[in-house]
C-alpha cells in the first residue's frame, strides 16, 4: 500500500499546493518559559499524512518544548499549529496522540494497563459519565494493535519501559488520534523493546498514521527514519539523513560538543552528554 | 462484648458523634485519594491551619454560637484560591508559597483568638476538634457539604484521574486543567471545614492522608484504593470514638491514632508481600 519512497516528497507536494493539507503543520512558532528567552524561534514544519519524522538535536535544543507546544501544554508566543488544516486553538481541531517521556509519568499510580488505555476514550464518553463496556472494548482492540492484549489487567507499573511506551501508543489509538507525538520513546528501553516499538510504528505507517518523535540517538534516526528534523531553537535542517546529518549542519546545531560524523553508511555518534 | 458496643449508644451525643465520624471519615478518605495521588499533603495541612482567622472572626461575632462554619469555609476557600493563584506562574515554588501563606494566616488567627477571654479553651477546640459537641445542625451541614463534594467527585472522577496521572495527555484531550485544579483545591477546602469539628485543624491532615495512603499501599487499582480508604476512614472514626469513650483520651487524637495503626498494618503487609 505505502511505497518505501522518500517520504519527504508528500510534504513538498503539499507546500507546492496539493489538495490535502499537511497532517501537522507548524507555522512560525516561537516559544519560551515565562518572561525568559525564546527556546524556539521561527519554527516551520510541515508533515504529510503517514510520514514518520525524527526530531534530533542537542540537549536544550527545544525538542521537548516543541512537543509541549504542539500538544497544547505550553503556550506559544507567535505562530500557529495546524492539525489537518485546523488550528489547534479551534474547537474542531482533531486531537493529537501524545506519548510523554517516561520520567514525566508516575508509574506507581494505581491503574491497570486497560485503565490507562480507556483514558484515551475520555472525550468520547463526555462529562459526568463513566466509561462503559464499549470503551473497554475499544481499549482492548487498541492493546491488540500494539501486541499487549494479554497484559490488559496488569498494573501499569509492572511493565517494562518499552511496553509502557506501547501502552501509551494504544491510548492514542483509543483516542482515535492519527497524528502521534512521541517524546524520547527509546530512552531507557532495551533493544528488544525498541524493536517492538518499531514494529508498532511500522503498522501505524501502514494505516497512514503520522508520527513525529524525538530522539537523541542520531544513529537510530539516520538508519530508521526517512526524514529528520535537526533542531536547535530553530529548524537547522530538514530532510533525509544524508542531507541533514552533514558535518557543517551538525557542527552548527551541536557546537563543539560533537565528535565525528563519517560519511557513507557508517555513523559515528555525538558527544552529546546524554539526556538532561 | 455486645454491652461494650451498645453502652455508649444510650447517649444522644454518641449517636451524633458517630454519625459525624462516619460521614467525615468517608468524605475525607475519598477526597484524600486525590490529595495523595497529586501530592497535595502539605497544601492540605496548610489549608487546615489557614482557616483559623476565619473561625476567629466568626467567633468575634457571637462566641461559640457564631457562624464558625461559614467563617472557616470562607477562609479556607480564599486560602485555596490564594495559593492556587500564587503558584500559577513559576515565580515561587509551590511549597514555598504554601509555607508563606499558611503560616501568616495561622498567626493572624492566633492573634485574633488571643485577644478573646476564653482563649485557651476555644483554641483547643479549634485545633483538636470536639466531636461530642456536634449538634444536629452541624450534622446537616456536614451531610450537605460532604455529600456535595462526593457528588462532584463522582461526576468528574475520570477527568480528575486523567489530569493527575498525565497532564500532557489531559492537554491533548483539551480538558480544562486549570479549572479542574481549582475545583480540586476548593473541594479540599470544603472537606477540611466539614472535618474541622471531628479532629480539629491540628490533626486534619491525617484524616485526608492516612486512609488514602493505606489504600495506596494495599490496592493496585483505583477502585480498590477508594474502597480501602473509605473503609479505613469510617472504621477509624467509629473505633476512635469508642476508644475515647472508654479511655481518657481526646476523640480527635483517638480517631487519628486508629487510622495510623491501620496504615502501620498495611505498610507491614506491603513489606511482607514484597519479600
Amino acid at each position: 500500500m505505502t511505497t518505501p519512497a522518500t517520504v519527504s516528497q508528500p510534504a513538498a507536494a503539499w507546500m507546492a499546493g496539493s489538495a490535502e493539507p499537511a497532517a501537522l503543520r507548524l507555522a512560525e512558532i516561537s516559544a519560551g518559559y515565562g518572561q525568559g528567552p525564546a527556546v524556539l524561534e521561527h519554527v516551520h514544519l510541515a508533515i504529510a499524512r503517514g510520514e514518520r519524522v525524527a526530531v534530533v538535536g542537542p540537549n536544550g535544543a527545544g525538542k521537548s518544548t516543541l512537543f509541549k507546544v504542539v500538544v497544547g501544554l505550553m503556550p506559544h508566543r507567535t505562530g500557529d499549529v495546524l492539525v489537518h488544516g485546523h488550528s489547534h486553538r479551534a474547537g474542531d481541531c482533531p486531537s493529537i496522540g501524545y506519548v510523554p517521556q517516561r520520567e514525566a509519568v508516575d508509574w506507581r499510580f494505581p491503574l491497570s494497563v486497560s485503565d490507562v488505555v480507556v483514558m484515551g476514550t475520555l472525550r468520547q464518553v463526555g462529562w459526568l459519565r463513566w466509561p462503559g463496556r464499549g470503551q473497554r472494548a475499544v481499549a482492548q482492540q487498541a492493546l491488540e494493535q500494539v501486541g499487549l492484549a494479554q497484559l490488559a489487567n496488569r498494573p501499569i507499573g509492572d511493565l517494562s519501559g518499552g511496553q509502557q511506551q506501547r501502552v501509551f501508543i494504544a491510548r492514542a489509538l483509543a483516542q482515535r488520534a492519527d497524528v502521534l507525538l512521541l517524546d524520547e520513546p527509546f530512552s531507557g528501553v532495551d533493544v528488544e523493546g525498541q524493536e517492538a516499538i518499531f514494529d508498532v510504528l511500522d503498522d501505524l505507517r501502514q494505516s497512514r498514521v503520522t508520527v513525529l518523535l524525538s530522539t537523541h540517538d542520531l544513529e537510530m534516526a539516520a538508519t530508521r527514519f526517512d526524514r529528520l528534523v535537526l533542531l536547535n531553537r530553530r529548524v537547522v535542517a530538514d530532510g533525509p539523513a544524508k542531507t541533514v546529518l552533514t558535518p557543517d549542519r551538525l557542527a552548527s546545531a551541536y557546537g563543539g560538543r560533537l565528535v565525528v560524523w563519517r560519511d557513507g553508511q557508517h555513523v559515528a555518534v555525538t558527544a552529546d552528554e546524554g539526556r538532561p | 462484648m455486645l454491652n461494650f458496643l451498645t453502652e455508649p449508644l444510650q447517649y444522644a451525643f454518641m449517636w451524633r458523634g458517630l454519625t459525624a465520624a462516619v460521614m467525615v471519615g468517608l468524605v475525607c478518605a475519598i477526597v484524600g485519594v486525590f490529595v495523595v495521588l497529586r501530592g497535595l499533603a502539605f497544601f492540605t495541612d496548610a489549608l487546615a491551619h489557614a482557616i483559623l482567622p476565619g473561625v476567629a472572626v466568626a467567633y468575634l461575632f457571637d462566641g461559640a454560637q457564631g457562624p464558625l462554619f461559614w467563617g472557616a469555609l470562607g477562609a479556607s476557600v480564599l486560602t485555596a484560591l490564594g495559593i492556587g493563584a500564587l503558584t500559577r506562574d513559576a515565580r515561587l515554588r509551590e511549597d514555598t508559597a504554601i509555607g508563606v501563606v499558611f503560616a501568616g494566616a495561622f498567626a493572624l488567627g492566633i492573634a485574633l483568638i488571643s485577644s478573646m477571654r476564653s482563649y485557651s479553651v476555644d483554641l483547643a477546640h479549634i485545633l483538636f476538634g470536639n466531636i461530642l459537641a456536634v449538634t444536629n445542625a452541624d450534622l446537616a451541614q456536614i451531610g450537605l457539604f460532604g455529600g456535595a463534594v462526593l457528588l462532584i467527585v463522582a461526576g468528574v472522577f475520570k477527568e480528575l484521574v486523567a489530569v493527575a496521572f498525565d497532564p500532557s495527555h489531559a492537554a491533548t484531550l483539551r480538558l480544562p486543567q486549570e479549572g479542574l485544579r481549582y475545583l480540586l483545591l476548593i473541594m479540599i477546602a470544603v472537606t477540611v471545614v466539614v472535618a474541622l469539628q471531628t479532629v480539629g485543624a491540628g490533626l486534619m491532615t491525617a484524616m485526608l492522608i492516612t486512609p488514602a495512603a493505606t489504600g495506596y499501599l494495599l490496592a493496585r487499582r483505583l477502585p480498590g484504593m477508594l474502597v480501602t480508604a473509605a473503609g479505613v476512614g469510617v472504621l477509624s472514626g467509629i473505633a476512635g470514638l469508642y476508644l475515647s469513650y472508654y479511655l481518657p483520651i481526646a476523640s480527635g487524637a483517638a480517631i487519628v491514632l486508629v487510622a495510623t495503626a491501620c496504615f502501620g498494618v498495611a505498610w507491614a503487609a506491603a513489606q511482607l508481600r514484597r519479600i
